[in-house]
């Protein structure tokens, strides 16, 4: 039984190398799929990740509304909305840079990367004006907190959850920023084609993903009654 | 399973324990063979240390007083060896190292589909692995390897940084699951649908679904308790408005799902070892197929029955009861499934058939005990006894030591070219069992009569099942002992392994053994199905054709 005349692949010698494929797949459409599918698992155990801080805060909102309620009237609805459309906006910065990536234009892809990272230094720096603003008033996570003339007791755990929540996506946009600036430095080397631009799509997924979270954030902390 | 080249025609390549040789092109390898094998090797070290905590534990247990140790000592030594057992050895075992040795053999691939990240996960490993051993000098862990609230969050010592351990340890099963799935869906051979996948790569596909959709949870957990212990921030602590049965919740919802983590892998093995030495094609293909992805995604709806004692609603804990019970159906289809590919097979009693009919034995009886514990009623009496104790330990302790020894005497000759001593790994084989059971059997027996778990002094009318049991353990780990000796004493000779020592059908028998860096010298395609037992194989598009 050996009607092996069919192998598709023989050699790992001298095959035509595309640049940017990896030894074990046999084409670029493989390589990129696998990717793609590896950064959609990914994005689940991040959405599982926040998942569990989601329930942690809905049960302990509903044992102490009243807390919650008078907690999140210490915040500024306004730097939240103002950082809700930053982030809109640097999506879509991001899905322009993923079209000129796949369209290979090189520059806009720099360009849109770029503004992108711009977008997220200025989310961190309103977040920095909001934590700053909690630390000197004493809003600050369980044992630390210390504001003074609260009438509505236990008010520590909302910035508990505060802290940690926003604290957890803020690293997030942290990392992100260093994987754009990764994918802009590989694209100012020219390693990105309309035939090979998987890396910025999957971190245009990841941005996406981050972007997202902010979304079911902001309500939850900003503009609840 | 398809056809290759007869091993001896082409070796063009040097195999992959020969090609790059030195510790730096092991520490820097991307092969999934060789990441596999520093796999076994870590888990191997931590399974002796665990293994020798158990040891010290069954010693001081000896007597109903003070044996060897004092309670604190002996305290943070039941949980050292639970938390190293769980999440240094028993979860990344058989998916870490057979799964990442056997898993892109089996589908004919190269490699797994993320390379880097597979060491990445091996380093992470280590990493929390360093992290678990460095509580041991922050005063040790006296919590179990539960780490309940609110005891976890008042007590001294390494709690945090025990808790910070198996969060990293987390994101390296993370890594090889993410990998698992992706290499399954995008590195199959040319031919190989889903249902020609060996039934080894299924139960794997099984398991990383867990891995991917529970661990995340689990790390979020352990970080608010390390908040809580931290910052105070109240969520864990009722004298600050918190819920600590809410940490119970959040620490099954992984950890239960986490007990299949530890299983469907074990089964898996069972599914490759018991058709290969059966002869035999394997009784039921898609119902263990879809029964491994039933049992991953049930897995989810059965946590609260670690708490049914917890102050949970009496309604709550019906359903749960009730959705415990449901759960036993599709492990009860594969041992049946199983049993029937034996039936009117040529068997052949090899080493890794002997531990797999073991399995077959231990995961029965620790299954149906589980029973017992899923019904409310006797659960109320049994919980926190021996009882369960016993039970666990049969089915993550007894079922996947068994299944990771069957899948390495399976899978050795594949490793390291090179064939043990058989009579000697029968006798381990035997001593394993008999050692196994004599340590645990008792404590059934002692748990219904009511001797609870983690105690430190006992009353005296146990002592007779406790001496059963040190006893028990001792022939356990001589028979563990032999068993590494004999694994171990085979690297001494020259590498004498045939590609296909068992007459296998899957694709791992055609590559080399051991094979080459690539696996295979030509990518393999799938004709036959890969449990094709019949003299004369048929095609799998012949059989598709007659049957239409």
């Amino acid at each position: 039984m050996s009607d092996v005349t069919t192998t598709v692949h023989t050699d790992h010698q001298d095959h035509a190398h595309p640049p940017g494929l990896q030894h074990h797949f046999t084409n670029m459409t493989q390589q990129f799929e696998a990717a793609k599918l590896g950064m959609w698992l990914f994005l689940v155990t991040e959405v599982l990740l926040f998942g569990g801080l989601f329930v942690g805060y809905g049960i302990m909102h509903s044992k102490h509304p009243e807390a919650f309620v008078a907690a999140h009237h210490h915040l500024d609805w306004r730097l939240g909305a103002l950082n809700t459309i930053v982030l809109l906006l640097s999506s879509f910065t991001m899905v322009m840079g993923v079209w000129a990536a796949q369209t290979g234009q090189r520059k806009k892809l720099i360009a849109f990367l770029l503004l992108t990272i711009i977008l997220a230094m200025v989310f961190m720096g309103v977040k920095y004006v909001e934590y700053s603003h909690k630390f000197h008033e004493g809003l600050l996570p369980g044992k630390f907190y210390s504001h003074q003339g609260d009438t509505v007791p236990g008010q520590f755990m909302f910035f508990s959850f505060y802290f940690m929540m926003t604290g957890l996506h803020g690293i997030h946009v942290l990392l992100g920023i260093v994987a754009i600036l990764w994918i802009t430095f590989r694209a100012w080397r020219g390693h990105f084609s309309a035939q090979y631009y998987g890396p910025v799509d999957i971190v245009g997924l990841y941005w996406h993903l981050v972007d997202l979270i902010w979304i079911y954030l902001f309500p939850l902390m900003y503009l609840i009654s | 399973m398809a056809d290759a080249m007869t091993p001896t025609a082409a070796h063009s390549h040097p195999d992959y324990l020969s090609e790059n040789k030195g510790l730096w092109n092991w520490l820097t390898t991307v092969d999934h063979k060789r990441i596999g094998l520093m796999y076994l090797w870590s888990v191997a070290t931590f399974m002796i240390i665990g293994g020798l905590l158990a040891l010290v534990i069954r010693l001081e247990l000896l007597t109903p007083k003070q044996t060897i140790m004092s309670a604190e000592l002996y305290n943070r030594a039941f949980t050292l060896h639970g938390a190293i057992m769980t999440f240094l050895v028993i979860i990344p075992a058989i998916p870490a190292i057979l799964g990442n040795f056997a898993l892109p053999l089996l589908l004919g691939a190269k490699d797994v589909a993320f390379p880097r990240l597979n060491l990445a996960s091996l380093y992470v490993y280590w990493i929390g692995a360093a992290m678990a051993v460095s509580t041991l000098l922050l005063g040790g862990v006296d919590t179990g390897w539960t780490f309940y609230t609110p005891y976890s969050t008042t007590t001294g010592g390494g709690v945090s940084m025990m808790v910070l351990a198996a969060f990293v340890l987390g994101f390296s099963s993370i890594f090889t699951g993410l990998n698992f799935i992706a290499t399954t869906h995008k590195l199959r051979a040319p031919g190989m649908g889903w249902f020609q996948l060996p039934l080894f790569v299924w139960g794997m596909y099984s398991t990383a679904i867990i891995q991917i959709l529970a661990t995340p949870v689990l790390g979020i957990t352990l970080l608010l308790l390390v908040m809580e212990r931290v910052f105070h921030i109240g969520i864990f602590d009722p004298q600050l408005g918190g819920d600590p049965v809410l940490f119970q919740h959040f620490f099954w919802f992984y950890s239960h799902p986490a007990v299949y983590i530890m299983i469907l892998p074990a089964m898996a093995v069972m599914s490759e070892v018991i058709p290969t030495f059966s002869k035999k094609s394997i009784f039921g293909y898609k119902a263990i197929a879809f029964s491994s992805v039933a049992i991953a995604l049930l897995g989810f709806l059965v946590w609260a029955h670690h708490m049914f004692v917890a102050g949970m609603s009496l309604f709550a804990g019906a359903i749960f009861s009730f959705l415990t019970f449901f759960i036993a159906i599709p492990s009860a289809i594969k041992v049946f499934n199983w049993i029937a590919t034996m039936w009117r097979g040529s068997i052949d009693l090899k080493v890794p058939m002997l531990y797999a009919i073991n399995f077959l034995l231990i995961f029965t009886i620790g299954g149906l005990t589980g029973l017992f514990l899923a019904s409310l009623s006797t659960d109320v009496h049994l919980h926190d006894t021996y009882f369960v104790v016993s039970h666990f330990h049969y089915v993550m302790a007894g079922s996947n030591m068994i299944a990771l020894l069957a899948g390495l005497h399976y899978w050795w000759p594949k490793m390291y070219g090179r064939m043990y001593n058989n009579t000697l790994a029968t006798i381990a084989c035997t001593l394993i069992f008999i050692g196994f059971n004599a340590t645990f059997l008792p404590q059934f027996v002692m748990g219904s009569r009511g001797m609870p778990r983690r105690y430190y002094n006992y009353l005296e009318q146990f002592q007779t099942m406790h001496v059963a049991s040190t006893i028990g353990s001792w022939i356990l780990a001589a028979g563990l002992f032999l068993a590494l000796a004999t694994l171990l004493a085979s690297l001494r000779k020259p590498k004498d392994a045939v590609p296909n020592p068992w007459n296998g059908r899957t694709f791992e028998w055609e590559a080399g053994s051991p094979p080459i860096t690539h696996n295979f010298e030509h990518t393999p395609v799938c004709i036959y199905s890969p449990y094709d037992y019949r003299e004369n194989p048929v095609p799998i598009a012949e059989e598709e054709k007659s049957a239409h």
